[in-house]
């Protein structure tokens, strides 16, 4: 009973994950699941796998080994230790889960701001237009840019840009939101509104996983916070122990080198 | 021989001349497209002989393509060649400018960034959708200008149909002019040239304005 209750809360869960780019191991056995709600900050060095781990569980990279799961539909098991990929079906109601917010925006540049937000719903969910613009128009005042409607993504500053492109994921009204490094491509001065919008994202309680090199605002606003090093996950826990009371060396090591 | 009766004369080789224009267009853009294609193929022999064919079609004259073209039935399998000089013609134009075409796209392909594809991936476009939706119109954008530069290339070299003696307007104005001992059909030619890339030029101009509505 506990437990099944306990996996219906469980969002996202990927586990025992190998990925290796050559003879490069970078993720070595990591797992990582995921409550409704909650949001996951994801930290650690350059080139310890984050980037790596956000594109596995997005698709854009296979794994060579590991499981993963969206709620009740699993994508990827793993047979003989080799990772075996569902139906395309079953990816693609898979995809349907989950968002994406990418460091460098990437925003479609020939779509206005609207079209960037509203064109998923209605060609790859099928929503009619109407439906599709007034949510939009709605996701995009909540970003602070229902003026921007109609400007194409080369006239809106890179913290504008971020926050279409946070509206374009949520239009698809995903169960889980993946950041990755979403304010590292921004001048500091823009930092702050892009982060503002996700901590009322983290008020409303959408569920999210976010990869920064942001540490106040990761120890701010997540409940559980990832420490990755070297492919693995070194240390893992409440916002406050990691960053206050740190267990092991490198998370010590690690965030010393972030204060000065 | 007045100028009036010149130019009459002349008017029907600058049809043949449009003719052998449009028609190269309308074979070699999406034939480009296949071209580029297979020269992107995963199979390193397709692509290998593709890039022979591309080679090939840039690095020789299209005057000895045209020549090939139209002479090889004959003597490589002894066929008769009347009535086949228009097709040879056609076939030489399309498939050199198909080649240099499927290099364009193939840089204009090239140049999209990788995270338009992963972002609508993510989304959950098809990848139909992803190509003709997100991609193309981008591509399109970027190679107008290297476009732009093959047309009106094309259209000075529709001359070179003449040396398979075609009597377009170029190959009109060479007869006339030795016929009649006279410099001005090569003047008519040169000004339905000009004409004729001024022309092309103001269109492809206003076809790259209607992408500038982005940047
Ligand atoms: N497509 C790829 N091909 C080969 N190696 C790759 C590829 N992508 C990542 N790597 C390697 O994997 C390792 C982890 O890279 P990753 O981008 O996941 O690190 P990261 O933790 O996101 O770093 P950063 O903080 O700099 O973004 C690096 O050694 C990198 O060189
Ligand atoms: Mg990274």
């Amino acid at each position: 009973m506990g437990k099944e209750s306990n996996l219906s809360e469980t969002v996202f869960q990927m586990d025992n994950i190998r990925k290796s780019f050559g003879e490069n191991n970078v993720l070595k056995d990591i797992s990582v699941s995921v409550n409704k709600g909650e949001v996951v900050s994801i930290i650690g060095p350059s080139g310890s796998g984050k980037s790596t781990l956000l594109r596995c569980a997005t698709f854009l990279e296979t794994i060579d080994a590991g499981e993963i799961r969206y709620r009740d539909i699993t994508a990827v098991t793993t047979t003989d230790g080799k990772a075996v990929y569902r139906s395309s079906a079953d990816l693609q109601k898979a995809q349907r889960r989950f968002g994406l917010v990418f460091q460098q925006f990437n925003l479609f540049p020939h779509f206005s701001v609207l079209k960037n937000v509203m064109d998923a719903p209605v060609s790859v969910k099928k929503q009619s237009k109407e439906a599709a613009q007034a949510k939009a128009m709605e996701l995009l005042r909540k970003m602070g840019l229902e003026d921007k409607a109609d400007a194409y993504p080369g006239q809106l500053s890179g913290g504008q840009q971020q926050r279409v492109a946070i509206a374009r994921a949520l239009a698809m009204e995903p169960e889980i939101l993946f950041f990755d490094e979403p304010t590292s491509a921004l001048d500091p001065e823009l930092t702050g509104e892009v982060l503002k919008v996700i901590r009322l994202l983290a008020e409303e309680k959408m569920t999210m996983v976010i990869v920064t090199h942001e540490m106040p605002f990761a120890r701010m606003v997540s409940n559980r916070v990832v420490f990755m090093d070297g492919g693995v996950i070194v240390e893992e826990g409440d916002p406050e122990d990691v960053f206050g009371n740190p267990q092991q060396e490198r998370t010590k090591q690690f965030l010393r080198n972030y204060q000065q | 021989m007045s100028f009036s009766t010149m130019l009459s004369t002349m008017i029907p080789g600058m049809f043949r001349t449009c003719a052998i224009f449009f028609l190269t267009l309308l074979f070699a853009l999406p034939l480009g497209l296949v071209v580029m294609l297979l020269r992107k193929s995963r199979f390193p022999v397709i692509s290998g002989i593709t890039k022979v064919f591309i080679a090939i079609m840039r690095g020789t004259p299209l005057m000895l393509q045209l020549l090939v073209w139209y002479f090889s039935p004959y003597y490589l399998f002894r066929l008769s060649i009347s009535g086949y000089r228009f097709t040879a013609i056609l076939l030489g134009f399309s498939l050199n400018y198909a080649a240099y075409f499927a290099e364009i796209y193939r840089a204009g392909i090239e140049a999209i960034p990788v995270g338009q594809y992963e972002a609508a991936q993510v989304l959950g476009y098809s990848k139909f959708q992803t190509f003709f939706k997100i991609i193309l119109p981008q591509v399109i954008k970027t190679i107008l200008p290297a476009i732009t530069n093959e047309v009106i290339t094309l259209v000075k070299d529709t001359s070179l149909a003449f040396s398979l003696a075609y009597s377009e307007v170029f190959s009109i104005a060479k007869q006339i002019s030795s016929s009649q001992t006279s410099f001005t059909p090569f003047l008519i030619a040169g000004v339905f040239y000009f004409v004729a890339n001024y022309l092309v030029a103001y269109a492809m101009e206003r076809l790259e304005q209607a992408f500038k509505y982005y940047d």
